[in-house]
């Protein structure tokens, strides 16, 4: 029991990053913008974050700056691949890896602690919040216990991402700006037919990608540790960007996708030299790999399809 | 993708002024996140070109890391031409090291010139292995082959540390390394090439697979350009639907280009594991595949821009480390900005001075 409520608590604390990254994957790739930038937007965003988080010595302010920062490369994938038709794979690769680059560069010109921001105050962070009764209801058995220990007791951006998930799928599916914002992922002609702007919808969809990557990013530097340390996102870009692609681009399957990886990630540090019955001690490596392995299955439709937005990937030229 | 794109600019605007605006905007914004640091741009350009080219050991270094991006950018260029977008180079790159590692620490006593085709062909497998997945769920299960490979080289990092943690670790060493390949294997480095002719040189890394890169460049570009597998490679990624219509084997032709890819991105090995690291170390890739990309965007696919580009990559990686000497304040990961900003500029932003360009060189109608 005590595993299990550790673990189920670590998985939440995972998920977090990866379902803000995963949803903002979401509102770019179902306007038929491929986003593989995901990773390096979110690195920035967790510099930012970390060091405004720093001066200012305020976690919120931090991690408007993490919004912002990631806001801006999502206005610079746009510029790219809307304005000028490039290519959005490149441009995705272009912002992982100026990403990668300049946040250890800035950081260590900046903080002189070789790329990393300092360590946040304590009042720079965002704090466990222990929601009400949770000390009263300790004693109920498993519900109680799962109310205190599992629930109970994250950071504000947890509980937030939390109600972000069920607000992205009613924008997505009961307004008129996610039905707009399907479309063009679908048959942007179409849209362009009805008179609205494929460029402006895609333009949209590429902010609120922004504001949620910035979240993610920021969530890593100032709420899940204190501070930026260089390539703190380690992959979790791209996990997210599979866990989209097992959600099949839904918002709900993704949440469950990036609770799964998040849950394997906090299997894998639990049976790190724990010999199992049958086939004995698992390799971590092995465990590390189960998300990209299960990834690359559901790509090749051997478990389940996943079917992309129809028009993901292409540049919308009207033809003349 | 298609790299064969039609184009109403003159040639020496398309491949000469157009590639230097585009890399010109990437040097000027890396040159203000230069002066966001508070140092001179000048001044560090000034370090970087003598540290890249102003004596003897930093041609050698140099010319040594362009061999490795050769490499890679050639491996982009291929699975470009196919119209398909390889971001597996590093993976892939990754496990033909072990490849390498294994051929040269079986065959101790050998001289290298034996091993070295055996350890080539390893280098070609094991590279094309890690590719050749990934080509065919997009041939024959339509995944995209970006996503497949960008799984795949998490899928490498994994693999290759339980290799060199569990597998391969020499004995009564705690670094997740191998032993250290018998001398008898290691690549003659220019310094013994020279000294064999006669000249005394300084030690540095470059070696015998910078020619083997060379080599490797002129095959790539028969392949593409005189070679009917070539032509069929550019026909698929130009228009797939034009292929399938001309009766070509398009889901064959994808698996080969990236078994190709891989196989190329894969001969990096031999360059840095067989001729300077003499060992299998933990991420002995260092980005290599990744910078391979900007290379191949930036040579324009063809197999002399890439070796052109190499160079000049070749030249970041050995300027950007005495810049870092010279100025503490600017670390070895700005190379990797400016990287990124070619990347950006000369890929993603292609069309940014190419509408302008082709606005003032349209044939002026009478």
């Amino acid at each position: 029991m005590d595993m299990l409520v550790s673990m189920l608590d670590a998985t939440f604390r995972v998920a977090t990053p990866l379902v803000l990254a995963g949803l903002a994957g979401l509102f770019s790739e179902r306007a038929g913008v491929v986003d593989i930038g995901l990773e390096g937007k979110m690195l920035a965003a967790a510099f930012a974050g970390g060091a405004v988080a720093f001066i200012a010595a305020d976690p919120w302010l931090g991690l408007l700056a993490a919004m912002l920062t990631a806001l801006g490369l999502s206005m610079v994938h746009a510029f790219a691949c809307v304005t000028h038709n490039g290519n959005q794979m490149v441009s995705g690769m272009a912002i992982n890896i100026v990403a990668a680059g300049i946040t250890p560069t800035l950081a260590s010109a900046w903080f002189h602690e070789g790329g990393r921001t300092p360590i946040l105050p304590t009042e720079g962070r965002f704090r466990p919040i222990d929601l009400p009764l949770a000390e009263t209801l300790q004693d109920v058995p498993i519900l109680g216990r799962l109310y205190s220990d599992v629930i109970s007791g994250h950071t504000a951006p947890v509980y937030l991402t939390a109600l972000i998930v069920p607000l992205v799928a009613y924008i997505l599916y009961k307004t008129r700006f996610g039905l707009r914002l399907r479309a063009v992922g679908d048959n942007p002609h179409a849209v362009d037919t009805a008179g609205v702007s494929v460029a402006r919808t895609r333009y949209l969809a590429l902010a609120c990608n922004g504001v949620l990557c910035g979240m993610a990013g920021g969530y890593l530097s100032i709420a899940q540790s204190s501070g930026f340390l260089q390539d703190m996102t380690a992959g979790k870009g791209y996990l997210a960007l599979a866990a989209l692609i097992f959600g099949k681009w839904k918002p709900w399957p993704t949440l469950f996708a990036c609770l799964l990886f998040a849950f394997t990630d906090a299997l894998q540090v639990r049976l790190q030299g724990v010999p199992l019955p049958i086939i004995g001690e698992v390799s971590v490596q092995f465990i590390q790999a189960v998300p990209y392995i299960l990834t690359v299955l559901l790509l090749a439709g051997f478990v389940g399809k996943a079917v992309a937005p129809k028009a993901i990937g292409l540049p919308y030229v009207k033809s003349r | 993708m298609s790299t064969a794109r039609l184009t109403s600019l003159p040639r020496w605007v398309d491949l000469g002024l157009l590639p230097f605006l585009n890399l010109s905007a990437a040097l000027i914004v890396s040159g203000l996140v230069i002066a966001l640091i508070g140092e001179n741009p000048f001044e560090a350009l000034v370090i970087l070109v003598n540290g890249a080219v102003g004596y003897q050991e930093a041609i050698g270094y140099t010319l040594h890391y362009a061999t490795n991006f050769m490499f890679t950018g050639l491996a982009v260029a291929v699975a470009f031409h196919a119209g398909l977008f390889n971001i597996g180079g590093e993976g892939q790159a990754y496990v033909a090291g072990l490849g390498v590692a294994l051929v040269c620490l079986g065959l101790p006593g050998w001289p290298w010139w034996s091993v070295l085709p055996i350890a080539m062909i390893a280098a070609i497998v094991c590279g094309a292995a890690w590719a050749i997945i990934p080509g065919y769920l997009q041939a024959a299960r339509g995944s995209h082959v970006v996503v497949t490979t960008i799984m795949f080289n998490f899928l490498a990092t994994a693999f290759m540390t339980w290799m060199l943690v569990d597998v391969i670790r020499a004995d009564g060493q705690q670094a997740p390394q191998s032993a250290a390949f018998p001398p008898s294997t290691h690549l003659p480095t220019i310094q013994d090439m020279g000294a064999f002719l006669g000249f005394d040189l300084p030690r540095m890394p470059l070696n015998l697979g910078f020619f083997l890169a060379i080599l490797t460049a002129i095959l790539v570009y028969l392949y593409i350009w005189h070679t009917r597998w070539g032509y069929e490679l550019r026909t698929v990624g130009t228009n797939e639907t034009a292929a399938v219509y001309a009766g070509m084997p398009v889901p064959r032709l994808i698996i080969v280009a990236m078994v190709i890819s891989g196989a190329l991105a894969g001969l990096a090995g031999i360059n840095e594991v067989m001729g300077v690291q003499h060992r299998l170390v933990m991420n002995w890739t260092g980005g290599v595949g990744y910078v391979g990309i900007a290379v191949a965007l930036m040579g324009r696919n063809h197999p002399v821009g890439i070796a052109l580009s190499a160079l000049l990559f070749g030249a970041l990686y050995q300027g950007g480390s005495d810049l870092a000497f010279e100025i503490p304040a600017i670390t070895r990961e700005m190379i990797v900005v400016i990287q990124g900003l070619v990347i950006l500029f000369c890929g993603a932003l292609e069309n940014l001075f190419r509408a302008p360009l082709e606005a003032y060189f349209k044939p002026k109608t009478v």
